[in-house]
């Protein structure tokens, strides 16, 4: 290897990469704005769930315990439907995502002291949705039930105890900031599969489309010392856009960082060689810019989206896709966030997914260099 | 010279792209300190033999030496050796002049003293002094023929590989590019040229003229002309054109006969008795005869018999 020749091949990507303009504003706004994007747009935690309601007793009863509702961040939009029949076509259009009817005898039953029933409908197409709106839906109702039943106990002369009971809306608010700790140092690992391997794969295909590529394979120059050449700019890009994306999940979306610092830097690095270097196997082997970026998209955004444990949990997975997802670069690198960013993980007890992440990285820098060839097709 | 090895060394070449044989078991050998050009139309073989000497195609099948190593087994190090200029302009557009003399510099790992003695070399030659800055996006196709040489010969290598440099360039670029030809091989540096310019082929020591992927004549542009065409050559101005060109090519006597510019060349026998019988046979057809005259015949003539004389061909 030269260094002269490696370092001509720098300046020179360097060089193009800080005159295109247009692209540069890209590679430094994407991260932020796709961090944004998923950060908000993927959320386990359901908030301002549109509610219809059919009050078949319009009483003061009712009137509480609907309030109660419209008093709850996660329920928001509380419409009253006139029949049964409009509450299920309301459900049926989306309008809503729970139906609440409210007996005939509700006030009457409420004051005799009996058990009351309360009728919910919930839009089940989305399991998730569902199962997450009939749980916010049942710790409502509790609420409203065991203050009237303080209120009784109160009127009847008896005191203390409601303390100890008061403190269930906190633990809600705790895991509603979890559910996105949890999501956003994923969102980390996703952005950088795409953004990395997207713009490594244009750079050796550009060069075939526009003909340099004859040139430059007519010179000694040795594959390695192009890839590493290449490698170099694209490295500082991705080094800088993977602190844009953990400034934005520390200071934006605020999640805590308790692991140490020199795990977090040694695995971005694997998981950047990693997804570069796939990049320029892809750029190589294509040799065209829109085949290039569609295959790396395909490549990075599908797997590291579904089979990185980013969105489902692996351990729920069958077993083949769990064999998959060893195949994925981004399952080890999101691993290691989650457990840096949340468990305060170091480097001594991740270095099973750190060497998943290494393995990755030598073998697609060995695939990634036998692909560029010094000949013509 | 006799005894000096040959800079290339072409046997029994062959590439096939599938089914397709783009160059068809051709021999040659280039000398040093010539220009050496590769005359044929489009499709003939000419880019392709290139690359092959370049190390940037494999052959199918026979052996070629460039500078007395293979092609097949070295083609790292004759890649020291030699400058090549591809077809199609392949300097980087969105660098500047100086950036891309450096970028090669770089590559061919020249440095120090010398990347500044050549540097300035460049950019005299290209006439580019003072344009060091500008976008090479924004040269002209002269300037970027120059330049691309500049950058390909950083390193003065023995030989260089030119393939169709003066493509879609004006006139005087072109004879200006002829000009720092002249000066390599002055400096005894081999070089190899393609073109479809008779005039350029006319600069050229030796030529290898090639149709449909063979060799069909090689020698020197005198050589070419002088053997490729088996009888005397005619002048025949008549019109109309056409009908002309079809009686004329019916005569027993006529060895061969195209349209050049606004007349006819055609080969007979013998001058003499042939311009007498063509104009007997043309007026006898009403056509009108304007003149017929003996001329030397020139390279293209010298092309025009060759590829005619190849099998398959009309």
């Amino acid at each position: 290897m030269n260094l002269r020749r490696t370092a001509a091949i720098a300046r020179k990507e360097s060089i193009q990469i800080l005159r295109d303009v247009r692209s540069l504003l890209i590679v430094v706004s994407m991260p932020a704005m796709l961090m944004l994007l998923m950060g908000y747009g993927i959320s386990l935690d359901q908030k301002h769930v549109p509610v219809c309601f059919l009050d078949r007793d319009p009483s003061q009863e009712s009137r509480d315990l609907l309030n109660r509702f419209r008093a709850s961040q996660y329920f928001g939009f509380i419409t009253a439907a006139p029949t049964y029949s409009s509450l299920v076509g309301a459900i049926d259009r989306g309008r809503c995502s729970l139906g609440l009817v409210i007996p005939n005898d509700f006030a009457q039953r409420m004051r005799k002291g009996g058990d009351v029933a309360v009728q919910g409908i919930v839009d089940g197409t989305d399991d998730n949705t569902a199962n997450v709106v009939f749980t916010y839906a049942e710790s409502v109702i509790a609420d409203f039930s065991q203050s009237v039943r303080f209120d009784y106990l109160e009127r009847s002369g008896f005191n203390g105890g409601a303390g100890a009971l008061m403190i269930e809306p906190r633990v809600w608010f705790n895991e509603s900031l979890e559910s996105r700790n949890f999501i956003v140092p994923g969102v980390v690992a996703l952005v950088m599969a795409v953004i990395g391997a997207f713009l490594a794969s244009l750079t050796v295909a550009r060069e075939w489309e526009r003909g340099t590529m004859e040139q430059l394979i007519s010179t000694p120059v040795k594959p390695l010392e192009v890839t590493l050449g290449k490698l170099v700019p694209y490295l500082a890009i991705g080094i800088a856009d993977t602190a844009i994306c953990v400034t934005v999940t520390l200071f934006w979306f605020q999640v805590p960082m308790r692991g140490g610092w020199p795990t977090l830097i040694l695995a971005s690095m694997l998981f950047l060689l990693t997804v570069l270097m796939l990049g320029f196997w892809i750029s190589a082997a294509t040799k065209s810019q829109l085949v290039a970026s569609q295959f790396s998209l395909l490549a990075t955004l599908l797997p590291s989206f579904l089979l990185s444990g980013f969105s489902f949990p692996l351990a729920q997975t069958p077993a083949v896709v769990r064999a998959m997802s060893y195949l994925v670069p981004a399952r080890y690198y999101v691993l290691l966030l989650k457990n840096i960013f949340l468990k305060g993980a170091g480097t001594a007890s991740q270095w099973q997914p750190l060497l998943g992440l290494g393995l990755f990285a030598v073998l697609l820098s060995a695939v990634a260099l036998r692909s560029f060839h010094k000949t013509l097709n | 010279m006799a005894n000096q090895q040959p800079s290339v060394s072409v046997r029994n070449l062959e590439k096939r792209f599938g089914s397709f044989v783009a160059v068809d078991q051709i021999s040659f050998e280039a000398r040093p300190g010539e220009v050496f050009g590769f005359l044929g139309p489009n499709g003939s073989g000419k880019s392709t033999t290139i690359r092959i000497l370049c190390g940037l195609l494999r052959p199918t099948s026979g052996e070629a030496y460039v500078a007395g190593l293979s092609v097949a087994a070295q083609p790292e190090l004759i890649r020291r050796r030699i400058g090549y200029m591809s077809q199609k302009f392949s300097l980087y557009n969105d660098l500047t002049v100086i950036e891309n003399v450096r970028f090669f510099a770089g590559l061919y790992n020249v440095a120090g003293d010398e990347l500044r003695r050549r540097l300035a070399w460049v950019l005299e030659m290209a006439g580019l002094a003072g344009r060091e800055r500008s976008l090479t996006a924004t040269l002209s196709g002269g300037w970027k023929q120059r330049l691309a040489l500049g950058c390909a010969i950083l390193h003065k290598p023995p030989i260089v590989f030119l393939d169709e440099p003066t493509s879609g360039v004006d006139p005087l670029s072109r004879r200006r590019f002829w000009e720092l030809i002249e000066e390599l091989r002055s400096d005894g540096v081999t070089v190899f040229v393609t073109t479809h310019y008779m005039d350029e082929a006319e600069y050229c020591n030796r030529l290898a003229l090639l149709h449909r992927g063979k060799l069909i004549a090689l020698g020197t542009p005198a050589q070419l002309k002088q053997s490729a065409l088996k009888g005397d050559l005619l002048l025949v101005e008549a019109t109309p054109l056409g009908a002309a060109l079809e009686t004329i090519k019916q005569l027993p006597m006529v060895r061969d006969a195209a349209v050049f510019r606004n007349a006819l060349h055609v080969v007979v026998d013998d001058a003499e008795r042939g311009s007498e019988r063509l104009l007997v046979e043309l007026t006898s057809r009403r056509l009108t005869a304007v003149r017929v005259q003996r001329i030397r015949p020139g390279l293209e003539d010298a092309f025009v018999a060759l590829t005619h004389q190849q099998p398959g061909a009309q």
